[in-house]
């Protein structure tokens, strides 16, 4: 998953130095696409199985615009994430509304229904090959830090998650959206008897998660490429991340985020013929420790 | 409350309930005989199928009958399937009956161990550690390539004949009658556990776990122990998949198998023996006839059929049928 780049000469440090960049960039990027997950996970209780297959149909869409139609990489950007929101759509409708409340067995089998749909549908429209996203020559190539220089990509990765976190601690709390947000993860029968419609907050945060979803899938095509295969292979880690985290919370999930990227980083550089051994160790046991979550709360 | 009155009427209708049994023995036994006259040439799909049949009851003991949701049932199976395995390649167990032992004793030692962490959590964690231990399992035997033959698989298992009269032959006519006899003595111990007082006590903890601490049981205590059940369940069908096979692969511990058991429960019926064994038959029959002409069409198929039963048939194959049958004869009366 990850390109092994390890500069011999450089020694130890320069072994540090690019696990802890790989480490960050693929933390971000796993926060990107988790953080719609952990939302509305916390705000319709729906264990969905589906998230990234989103995320995989945003890889696909600007893969298509970019490579195909030869648009600019912001422009597929742009499609790829209203292109999904607009995918998504019908099917929360259809689909996921029938499951809120349901017990988690019919969330986990309808939206492993959805996910199996998705690849099948992905693999026979674009093929079973990996598609790649060519990237504008701004984003090729790596950037000076004065001592180090780390490829241009990783950074932008970076600055996504740290811009998406931001956006998003101000539009929860600081907006009267947010504060509607809030008080239906809270107690959504309550909010909705103090006047909150809350199918419209729903339906909104539905589509903002799946748009995160693109948009993460996109950035982090370098790192998690695209394949039909895609929706299943990290479905697994999406699901763990915001479990880890404790579903429904920003700081929880970009902690859970970082730690793990860390964990399964580290893992693959310097233990490689173990695979995702030390990273399912790892999610064993902070799991069994804490079982709400890192920042899980009681409800 | 259903779990009482389910309780009365198991005191009214044992006798019905023996009958179901022997109906229960006898339609598997008849469903056996039927798959052999008309597949004689592809028995080894039918083996593979009552092994699968064992993995997805042993499945639906702690799904169906205690409410645990798990996507990482698969490492019971495996587990057996290597404990047999790996007796036979390196310690020369190659008595049949004995590797069957040996699958069945490293169940439930898989089933302990995974009862023991996933019923740390509830809801998703549950299912995360699930997730999480499947994938450790499969890493794990990957990593273990000496004893397991890693991604190359083990190979070399060549059991004996079977109580030494009869040879597992190339077209795996033993192997079958050897599988359906398993299949049929489980199904009999399994309809006794779960209508002991012991599965009672599970379905109420299904129901209310809180109500059943408040009678003086042990919740965690009994899933576990309802765990180690399953795991001999499962590690019987993965001994069976080695003995019937001859190898087994890094694909009997994997999320895959894990996933795809879940469906077929689903797909039969949740908490009910027969709603198992419907499920699996007909979702490999399925699986056999299209993921030939195209693997891909046949994962749309998957995800398709899936909505569909959550969407239109809740109970299953089995408890949808079972639910109009019922009231037919309500209807009748």
């Amino acid at each position: 998953m990850l390109p092994r780049i390890i500069g011999k000469q450089d020694g130890h440090m320069q072994t540090v130095f690019s696990i802890a960049v790989d480490a960050l960039a693929y933390g971000m990027v796993l926060f990107v696409i988790s953080i719609g997950l952990s939302v509305t996970m916390g705000l319709m209780r729906v264990v969905n199985l589906a998230h990234g297959a989103f995320a995989m149909i945003g890889g696909y869409i600007a893969s298509y615009a970019a490579r195909d139609m030869g648009l600019g990489y912001g422009i597929a950007l742009m499609i790829a994430v209203f292109g999904t929101i607009v995918i998504a759509i019908p099917i929360e409708r259809l689909l996921y509304r029938r499951i809120y409340g349901a017990p988690e067995l019919t969330q986990v089998l309808m939206t492993i229904g959805i996910t199996f749909c998705v690849i099948g549908i992905a693999n026979y429209v674009f093929g079973p090959t990996l598609k790649t996203i060519p990237l504008p020559t701004g984003l090729q190539g790596s950037v000076d830090l004065g001592f180090r220089s780390i490829a241009t990509h990783r950074l932008f990765a970076i600055l996504c998650g740290l811009a998406v976190a931001a956006a998003l601690w101000y539009a929860i709390e600081k907006t009267a959206f947010g504060v509607k947000l809030r008080a239906a993860v809270d107690n959504a029968a309550m909010a909705a008897a103090l006047g909150v419609r809350t199918e419209i907050v729903y339906a909104v945060s539905f589509a903002v998660a799946v748009g995160l979803a693109a948009l993460g899938g996109v950035v982090g095509a370098e790192l998690l490429p695209v394949e039909p295969y895609y929706a299943l292979r990290y479905m697994v880690t999406f699901l763990v991340v915001v479990s880890v985290g404790g579903a429904g919370s920003i700081p929880g999930t970009l902690v859970a985020c970082l730690l793990l990227g860390g964990i399964d980083t580290a893992g693959r550089y310097l233990v490689p013929e173990f695979g995702e051994f030390f990273f399912y160790l790892a999610v064993i046991a902070i799991v069994c420790v804490f079982p709400r979550g890192l920042a899980g709360r009681t409800r | 409350m259903a779990t009482m009155n389910d309780a009365l009427a198991n005191a009214h209708g044992n006798r019905r309930k023996f009958g179901r049994d022997l109906a229960g023995l006898f339609v598997i036994l008849g469903l056996a005989v039927v798959g052999y006259l008309l597949f004689p040439n592809n028995l080894a799909l039918l083996t593979r199928m009552t092994a699968i049949a064992l993995l997805v009851l042993s499945l639906d003991l702690v799904t169906g009958y205690c409410g645990v949701a798990t996507l990482g049932h698969a490492a019971l199976f495996g587990t057996g399937a290597y404990a047999s395995g790996i007796a036979a390649v390196h310690f020369g167990i190659t008595d049949p009956l004995l590797m069957l032992v040996c699958g069945i004793f490293g169940g439930v030692v898989a089933g302990l161990l995974c009862g023991v962490v996933i019923l740390r959590a509830h809801g998703l964690p549950q299912l995360v550690l699930s997730i999480a231990l499947i994938h450790l399992f499969h890493e794990f035997a990957n990593k273990a390539s000496s004893w397991t033959g890693g991604s190359d698989g083990l190979a070399g298992i060549a059991p004996d004949p079977l109580l030494g009269l009869f040879a597992f032959d190339l077209w795996g006519r033993t192997a079958y009658v050897f599988g359906v006899i398993l299949l049929a003595v489980v199904f009999a111990l399994l309809r006794l556990v779960v209508r002991s007082p012991f599965g009672m006590l599970c379905r109420g903890i299904k129901e209310d776990p809180i109500r059943i601490r408040a009678m003086g049981a042990s919740p965690k205590a009994t899933l576990v122990k309802m765990y180690m059940i399953s795991g001999a369940v499962a590690g019987a069908g993965g001994a069976l998949n080695a003995i019937s096979t001859q190898v087994v692969g890094l694909d009997s511990l994997s999320f895959t198998l894990s996933a795809e058991s879940l469906v077929m429960l689903v797909l039969g019926g949740t908490g009910s023996l027969f709603g198992a064994l419907t499920g699996t038959i007909v979702f490999m029959f399925f699986e056999d006839i299209v993921s030939a002409a195209n693997p891909f069409h046949w994962l749309t198929m998957v995800g398709g059929l899936l909505i569909a039963v959550v969407l239109f048939a809740p109970k299953g194959l089995y408890g949808t049928i079972a639910g109009a049958v019922t009231r037919w004869r309500e209807a009748r009366r």
